[in-house]
């Protein structure tokens, strides 16, 4: 069989149900065998190629399962670099096809040639050329194992034009181990027990709960763990799902916009229990008091994050999966009563001062917590919370009860404006038994409304939330605190957006008033399938509390 | 930090586009590469890269780390100085005449152990391998009678362990892979 054919054969050996992507002329060949698959491969025509990698993203993020993507050579390949970046960052397993110009014009500055490889190395974590039709079983299998083990991350593959079109004999062997990538390292028993050494002897343990959690599957164990010891824990914002939000020892969001609670008892603990996270500065801000005070424990999968931020006492390098209940069954069942009661005078204290008046404002304009707390009250248990990136995302991670697992998609490390709207559509296609709900500004909805096009193809059942402020929001809150309220290019002009949608086909309404908002949230969740919700919200709304970049929990701002 | 000159080895598989992989580690960090070889290692199929970089501990432990989580990296170490056995080559050529005028090139030949690799009428390349500090020491000699070219190699280096770790390594990932065949 040609190529094409043998790379279509081998995505279904790797249970590929549903690919994104966009053709073009180097990878028409792909394109054509998928045309044969079409019963059993779902194609995705996004409206641009970073559409295509972020609603992969979004797929990901959902199904556990890498995010296929398949995009032609040259602008298609580079339109997706973003995507790949992001989903480096926060660990997303993504397998990237891309077309290629024939091996006998590669190096010739031939139509629609880059050096794909070259210029995704950094971003990825494997990306490989394929020069020759026999090679692409193994490719493949190698692209789906590098992508889903150890810590999940996005693959490339690049494929030229004359392996697309080759024959070859096909035959698949799926990849199950590579000598020079060990993905789950084995945890030293010696770590394992010192670091049950140090919890047993604490007397104010704090624990951080970060992604790897979810992607290890590990909330049960986490659960235990935290139980057995009386552990309190603070989640970065991809860990927020990891716990669930009754679990009385769940304290809430840590960094930069997290809970004031979690924050200052990372001042004061004893034992910091860091699991499956890489203290980003979001989390720790300035290093050099950062927790000081405290004895160290990481857990991680990833040798290169031990010691890369902050420098541990004990490192546990294994999949949390294994080694979270093989320090449990060490730990003595203890109570720190009055530590974890220390936590509720801050927690008081956040809600009288930034939350109550936040979500539940008396007069004046609506704000986003407002937007937000009700949205979340009136959604479905099985809701997935989709953010873009900037005010709406603090918000909507700060005010969105999460109720199940894997329910948040959001863009942590890369910071990704307009990754929004196309991950939304991934994560309705990765899980369509459940609601998916998007907030986004009026800034990250026009970096890719062009996505409405796929919603309204394919329709997409993503309810949309639009909240309006006429600003970049947090550049502008940035501006207001730190740059002398000179707002710089952060005033902006926004289009009628449901008019955009009604153009699309799509439903949609646009809220000014409080008194029709929680009405139009109900009718929102009543309308089938898509639906676009603009509410204008205060101009100059702010999310509070801040932790002003690379500085301390005691310059903590609360707000006026 | 106080920087120090560490040599860092690292053994790959056999896979196009592993140096660009491994520079930009270093790029990235604005560590500038002070020399570099690559060449096949003893076990067939994989390579080795001796890379010199002058850094401070903390930074190199970061690094090695961030090199070992390249897919097609085997392994990476760093050493200092008086860990290894280490060698630069150096070619200096220079006008047969002045060769045939002074014979205290000769001696100066002898003292530092040089050899000549070729000569004809025109002129006579040398050779010698050492430390970096001798190489520029025999150059700065005979520069006195004009070196008309002169070339130095990166530093290829072996460890003074007699342990040898990459071995160990290859048998440990071995005795792996006929377990995650045998499930």
């Amino acid at each position: 069989m040609r190529g094409a054919e043998a790379l279509m054969c081998s995505l279904r050996e790797e249970h590929v149900d549903t690919i994104f992507g966009y053709p073009g002329g180097q990878i028409i060949t792909v394109f054509d065998a998928l045309y044969s698959f079409r019963d059993t491969i779902r194609q995705i025509l996004t409206r641009h190629e970073q559409g295509a990698v972020h609603a992969a993203q979004g797929f990901a993020r959902v199904t556990g399962e890498p995010g296929v993507v398949i995009v032609t050579s040259g602008p298609g390949a580079t339109n997706v670099i973003t995507g790949l970046a992001d989903a480096m960052l926060d660990s997303t397993p993504l397998v990237v096809i891309a077309g290629q110009v024939g091996s006998s014009l590669l190096g010739t500055d031939a139509f629609q040639e880059t050096d794909v490889v070259g210029i995704t190395l950094p971003v990825t974590k494997w990306s490989y050329q394929v020069r020759s039709a026999a090679e692409i079983p193994w490719a493949v299998a190698r692209a789906f194992y590098i992508a889903r083990e150890g810590r999940p991350g996005p693959v490339v593959l690049d494929i030229t034009k004359d392996a697309q079109n080759d024959m070859m004999e096909f035959s698949y062997e799926k990849c199950t181990f590579i000598r020079s990538y060990q993905p789950y390292p084995e945890p030293k028993k010696s770590a394992i027990q010192e670091a049950a050494a140090l919890i047993n002897n604490a007397k104010r343990p704090l624990a951080l709960v970060g992604q790897g959690v979810i992607l290890g599957e590990a909330e049960d164990e986490l659960k235990d763990f935290l139980t057995k010891a009386d552990i309190p824990a603070g989640a970065t914002l991809l860990g927020l799902p990891a716990m669930s939000m009754d679990f009385p020892l769940n304290k809430g969001m840590l960094g930069m916009h997290g809970n004031v609670a979690p924050n200052r008892k990372t001042a004061e603990c004893d034992v910091l229990i860091a699991i499956g996270m890489r203290f980003d500065d979001r989390v720790t801000g300035d290093l050099k008091t950062y927790a000081r005070q405290a004895k160290v424990i990481h857990f991680d999968i990833d040798s290169s994050e031990i010691n890369k931020n902050v420098k541990c006492d004990v490192a546990i390098l294994a999949d949390v999966k294994t080694s979270l209940p093989a320090v449990t069954a060490l730990l003595k069942r203890t109570r720190h009563k009055e530590w974890v009661n220390s936590f509720k005078i801050h927690e008081q204290e956040e809600l009288t001062r930034v939350i109550n008046p936040e979500i539940h404002p008396e007069a004046g304009p609506i704000t986003m917590g407002e937007v937000i707390n009700l949205v979340s009250g009136n959604s479905a248990g099985n809701a997935v919370l989709v953010t873009d990136v900037g005010q709406n995302q603090m918000m909507a991670c700060r005010y969105f009860k999460l109720k199940s697992r894997r329910s948040l998609v959001t863009s942590g490390g890369l910071g990704t404006m307009g990754f929004g709207l196309p991950a939304a559509i991934g994560a309705a296609f990765g899980a369509p038994e459940r609601q998916v709900c998007l907030f986004v500004g009026d800034g990250g909805i026009q970096m890719t409304i062009q996505e409405l096009g796929t919603i309204m193809e394919y329709n997409v059942p993503v309810k949309i939330i639009i909240l309006n402020n006429k600003f970049l929001g947090m550049v502008r809150q940035w501006q207001e605190l730190f740059y002398r309220e000179r707002y710089s290019s952060t005033p902006m002009k926004s289009p009628n957006f449901p008019k955009v949608a009604e153009a699309y086909g799509l439903p949609g309404k646009k809220v000014t008033r409080r008194e029709e908002l929680e009405s139009s949230i109900k009718t929102m969740f009543e309308t089938k399938g898509a639906y676009l919700l603009e509410v204008e919200v205060e101009e100059n709304g702010m999310v509070y509390p801040m932790i002003p970049a690379g500085s301390t929990v005691e310059n903590l701002i609360l707000g006026d | 930090m106080e920087k120090t000159l560490y040599t860092v080895t690292v053994y790959t598989e056999n896979m196009v586009g592993l140096l660009n992989q491994i520079a930009i580690i270093f790029t990235r960090r604005h560590i500038n590469i002070e020399s570099l070889t690559v060449s096949k290692s003893s076990i067939p199929g994989i390579h080795k890269f001796t890379i010199t970089v002058e850094t401070d501990k903390d930074l190199m432990t970061r690094v090695i780390r961030q090199i070992e989580k390249r897919i097609d990296v085997l392994k990476a170490f760093f050493y200092t100085d008086d860990e290894v056995i280490f060698q630069e080559v150096a070619l200096y050529k220079i006008p047969t005449d002045s060769l045939l005028d002074n014979p205290e090139i000769e001696t100066l030949m002898r003292t530092f152990n040089a050899r000549i690799v070729e000569v004809n009428r025109n002129f006579a390349a040398i050779e010698m391998s050492g430390s970096a500090e001798v190489i520029q020491q025999l150059f700065d000699e005979l520069n006195k009678y004009k070196v008309l070219q002169f070339v130095r190699s990166g530093r290829v280096a072996i460890t003074r362990s007699t342990q040898e770790r990459l071995s160990d390594f290859l048998a440990e990932m071995e005795e792996k892979r006929k377990k995650s065949c045998g499930k």
